[in-house]
């Protein structure tokens, strides 16, 4: 279902990593490992198609995401470093026009109980820069539950979260692999992800 | 296609009205502005209906230059506009909304508060109300071709002053024809319609490039 073929990424003059061939099936969890500058922000940036690869190519059901571009983003997710939430707005309205943006419009019931299920029962209508960095980034996670992208590319999810948060997030991973999606993670938590079929990838040796 | 458009707009509308001294400090910068030509350079009626028109002119390209740098940078900061990249729209799409937006906050007001400045600078009704109009069909061109720098410019340090070197000699034709069409004026109404209409077609060019070109370059400044 994704393919990755003879990727070759560069940040200026280093090379982070090259010849770098994947695939992956549905229900699958990768895992990608490596120390701090290893280059595993740059190439989930790079699967996202936000950084241009220096050489390879990125398939996506058997087509290149390049020539896809909206109909592949349509299935992605991506949570990055940066929340992608707006402090001066609520939970609500990040979560909703964030869905409208996605091209699906959920219930606003749907949202109360994305955020009510995450923990933040009490706090859906308050600007999120009144929230904590650890409820800032449930808020941002919630769009996990309302997506139904069948691609998460998540950059380090679990910091900040405190044992409980991550605990339902490791659920909403294990329930999207089971349910046939993929998903691509890096963390340098000991997290226990068990969930259907486990792939890792060392980067930087 | 469109509800993406108004989610969009919408969107900066609200954030703009929870944090309002931003739209502010724009129209008083251009208030300002305007109203120290007439400290400067004394009262004489003669000089000022001269310097009038160019005067406003300046002005209204100078804020629209210092609301510009904000036009990506909150949105680039927090990293929604790299969830805005990552969404199934079109990108020129949403970079025109969000346009359309900061032209409804920073060159509708401009517009609006013209008349007043215009009257410090005795200009006639009909100088006034050829201002307006130019002054309508000509900030949105400002907004459209500044999105581009503002775009291009994004996350690089000490942008803004690299912002107002790339974009300022582009302002260039609007401000010749904006303030030219309120200097003939004072003559003959009349003539004043080839440059309203050269501003038309400026703005309708803009409208149709400029979006796909501040989404190029979007795309290179995230990356």
């Amino acid at each position: 279902m994704f393919e990755i073929h003879a990727l070759e990424c560069r940040r200026g003059d280093r090379r982070l990593f090259s010849n770098l061939n994947l695939t992956l099936e549905p229900g699958t969890l990768l895992h990608v490992r490596g120390r701090n500058g290893s280059g595993k922000t740059t190439l989930l940036r790079t699967l996202c198609g936000l950084f241009t690869p220096e050489a390879g190519e990125i398939r996506w059901r058997g087509e290149s995401i390049r020539e896809l571009a909206e109909d592949y983003r349509r299935e992605l997710l991506y949570f990055g470093h940066l929340n992608g939430i707006k402090a001066d707005l609520t939970g609500l309205e990040n979560l909703a026009i964030a869905a409208r943006l996605d091209g699906d419009p959920v219930a606003m019931a749907d949202i109360w109980q994305a955020l009510a299920r995450i923990g933040l029962r009490g706090f859906e209508d308050l600007p999120t820069r009144m929230l904590s960095q650890g409820q800032k980034k449930r808020v941002a996670l919630a769009r996990l539950m309302l997506s139904r992208a069948r691609l998460w590319v998540l950059d380090e999810p679990f910091t900040a979260l405190d044992v409980e948060a991550v605990a339902l997030l490791q659920g909403l991973i294990a329930a999207h692999i089971a349910d046939g999606g993929l998903a691509i993670l890096t963390t340098h938590q000991a997290v226990p992800l068990t969930s259907g079929q486990v792939a890792r990838l060392d980067l930087g040796d | 296609m469109w509800a993406v458009f108004w989610c969009v707009l919408k969107r900066d509308l609200l954030l703009a009205l929870r944090r309002r001294t931003d739209v502010l400090t724009t129209l008083f910068f251009f208030i300002i502005v305007v109203s120290l030509f007439p400290l400067g350079v004394g009262t004489e009626r003669q000089v000022l209906q001269i310097l009038g028109p160019g005067v406003v002119w300046v002005a209204a390209l100078l804020a629209s230059m210092l609301a510009l740098e904000r036009l990506f940078a909150a949105d680039y900061e927090d990293g929604t506009l790299e969830q805005m990249l990552l969404t199934a729209q079109p990108l020129s799409l949403l970079v025109l909304a969000k346009i359309s937006a900061h032209w409804l906050l920073t060159g509708l007001p401009l517009v609006l508060i013209a008349p007043l400045v215009g009257m410090q600078y005795h200009l006639s009704d009909t100088q006034i109300g050829v201002m307006l109009l130019a002054l309508l069909l000509g900030t949105p061109i400002l907004s459209l071709i500044g999105a581009i720098g503002a775009a291009l410019t994004l996350g690089l340090r000490g942008g803004g002053i690299l912002l107002a070197l790339l974009i300022l000699p582009l302002y260039i034709p609007v401000l010749v024809y904006g303030a030219g069409a309120v200097e003939v004026s004072r003559i003959a109404l009349a003539d004043t319609e080839p440059y309203l209409l050269l501003l038309s077609a400026f703005l309708l060019a803009a409208l149709t490039l400029a979006p796909l070109a501040a989404a190029a370059a979007l795309r290179i400044s995230l990356e």
